[in-house]
């Protein structure tokens, strides 16, 4: 019939036999992932705000607190406050805008293994954290030189390397809840609502319950992650303290991420 | 080549896909036709493993999508253009797609000539693009890789009249080299022009499915005569079915050469005599999804 000519007329096709094409590898994902989170002006300065606020903590730091207590532990706090909060934000972002912004139809279409992408976000979270927390020391360390300078005081370096590493434990437990939250609601202003919920609004509401509670405020540590992990800041950790940040970490962080992390392999992208 | 095999998707008790079984075809455009909500953006999700099938299966070239190492170079997916961070410039997000491809860089600046974005455009963010240039950027996406096959959903939406002629060129000269295309469509029209197959689907079921030839051979001859009356008469005294609307056109099912022959025995001047083609498809159309459209029976 006519359907059979109107092949024949037409060239035959070529047939295109091509090599296999080599799998992805997952350090480029990373890359990708990585990328994305500076590539749009809100994420970009995002970033940037990471260092801004570094620079302007210890600024305060420097004209406001007394000169007698000026230490390297008063500049790390002063800029640990605020990077606790902005951290765990650009986690929240890195999850939620492959949703928000519809962007995962092109991401997911491209590496269709949802799990290694949300795991190329969280390496390239982490890897920005790490960063962000060197800088953050590195602003709070020059501010500490130059405020004992100023002061003509003797410079106090009063954070050792142990708890160096339990502040930066403390700030990746908190992008890692960032995240969590990101996979489990997938959506950016519900996620980041959320994450305040959790980290401004939680520990208030809890305060009272702590206060006119024996039971709760003797068992806190094992309820409460929020509560927990803050002992991470301070360092020093007793054996129970751990147990209570793995106890209440499991609840809090590890069984919502395996909930979120089911939801976000099994839903449908849009 | 893309099959999708006894495809079923149900979202409760709601069934959007149902039992639909095609293949699209290396060197053909096939044509994937429905009303709004019949289950073609379904159908395509399910394809690219976007969304998971409640039952039957879908392939590219034989594998599953989800099985394939690095899917941008042996598909070319555009589902939906506006679906793209608002926030970053078309370079970025094509740049996105070749380093996660890990094509050369150069091939940015290829593809945003070969869908004639200029570099100012290419620096412009998402949220300024028109639809018709999210098309362009979209369909730059899909091809960066020089893919075999190509899944578009609606890519002709937004585009003007030169977009939608340069769209037509670009994908008949794709399936020409050997490519497989499977584009979705509303506009009739449109996928009349390139399709070599189409599958109507309405529903979620698919209610047609052939060579375009075959599909619109089937819709019969338009045909106008100086006395309407007596042809219809002279038609139907020889068993064909003959419709004759008010304006004068006689539609009936018999081929062209039949009624041709019919008119010059009875010695009828005849002023129109043609393949119902242009009008069939969307006649075809309103026939073959009258359950599923909205609208009611609209044929």
């Amino acid at each position: 019939m006519s359907a059979t000519t109107a092949t024949l007329e037409r060239e035959v096709p070529r047939a295109r036999t091509r090599p296999a094409p080599a799998p992805i590898p997952t350090s480029r994902i990373v890359g990708v992932e990585l990328r994305k989170m500076f590539d749009t002006r809100s994420g970009f300065w995002l970033m940037m705000s990471v260092g801004i606020i570094a620079v302007l903590a210890t600024a305060a730091t420097l004209v406001f607190a007394p000169r007698d207590e000026l230490s390297y532990g008063s500049f790390a706090g002063a800029i640990g406050v605020p990077m606790t909060i902005i951290l765990p934000m650009i986690a929240v972002l890195a999850v939620t805008s492959e949703w928000s912004q519809r962007a995962g139809l092109t991401t997911f279409t491209l590496v269709p293994h949802r799990g290694r992408v949300i795991a190329a976000k969280v390496a390239a979270t982490l890897l920005v954290g790490v960063v962000s927390i060197a800088i953050a020391f590195a602003v709070g360390a020059v501010g500490n030189v130059a405020g004992s300078a100023i002061a003509g005081v003797s410079t106090t370096w009063d954070i050792s390397l142990g708890n160096a590493a339990t502040i930066f434990l403390g700030d990746a437990l908190g992008m890692l809840m960032g995240f969590t939250l990101g996979v489990l609601i997938r959506n950016s202003p519900g996620a980041i609502v959320g994450y305040f919920v959790y980290a401004l609004v939680l520990p208030v509401a809890l305060e009272p319950l702590a206060a006119y509670q024996h039971w709760f405020r003797d068992h806190r540590g094992w309820l409460d992650f929020n509560f927990a992990s803050a002992a991470l800041y301070d360092g020093g950790l007793s054996g129970t303290e751990w147990a209570q940040i793995a106890v209440s970490g499991f609840v809090w962080l590890v069984l919502p991420l395996a909930i979120g992390l089911r939801l976000v392999l099994r839903s449908e992208v849009k | 080549m893309i099959t999708v095999d006894s495809l079923s998707v149900t979202y409760g008790r709601f069934t959007a896909v149902d039992d639909v079984s095609f293949t699209a075809r290396p060197g053909r455009v096939t044509g994937f036709l429905g009303p709004n909500g019949a289950g073609k953006s379904t159908t395509m999700r399910v394809m690219v493993g976007l969304t998971r099938p409640t039952h039957g299966s879908a392939s590219i070239s034989g594998r599953p999508y989800a099985e394939l190492p690095n899917p941008g170079l042996e598909v070319g997916v555009l589902l939906d253009a506006s679906a793209q961070h608002a926030g970053r410039t078309g370079r970025e997000i094509l740049t996105l797609a070749q380093r996660t491809m890990g094509l050369p860089s150069a091939r940015v600046d290829q593809m945003l000539q070969r869908v004639s974005l200029t570099g100012s455009e290419a620096d412009r963010r998402v949220r300024n693009y028109s639809l018709g240039m999210r098309q362009r950027l979209g369909i730059a996406t899909a091809l960066i890789g020089d893919p075999e096959v190509l899944i578009l959903d609606e890519p002709a939406n937004g585009l003007d009249p030169a977009g939608i002629r340069w769209m037509r060129d670009l994908l008949r000269e794709y399936a020409d080299q050997g490519g497989t295309v499977l584009l979705s469509s509303h506009l009739l029209h449109e996928i009349e022009v390139i399709a070599d197959d189409l599958v109507v689907i309405g529903n979620g079921r698919i209610v047609a499915q052939g060579t375009k030839a075959d599909l619109l051979a089937a819709a019969g001859t338009v045909v106008r005569a100086a006395n309407p009356l007596v042809l219809v008469t002279e038609l139907e005294r020889t068993g064909v079915t003959v419709s004759l609307s008010p304006d004068g056109t006689v539609r009936t099912d018999a081929d062209p050469a039949h009624v041709g022959q019919v008119a010059l025995s009875a010695g009828i001047a005849l002023t129109e005599l043609r393949s119902a083609d242009s009008a069939g498809l969307e006649e075809m159309f309103l026939e073959l999804t009258a359950e599923s459209q909205r609208e009611g029976a609209a044929a």
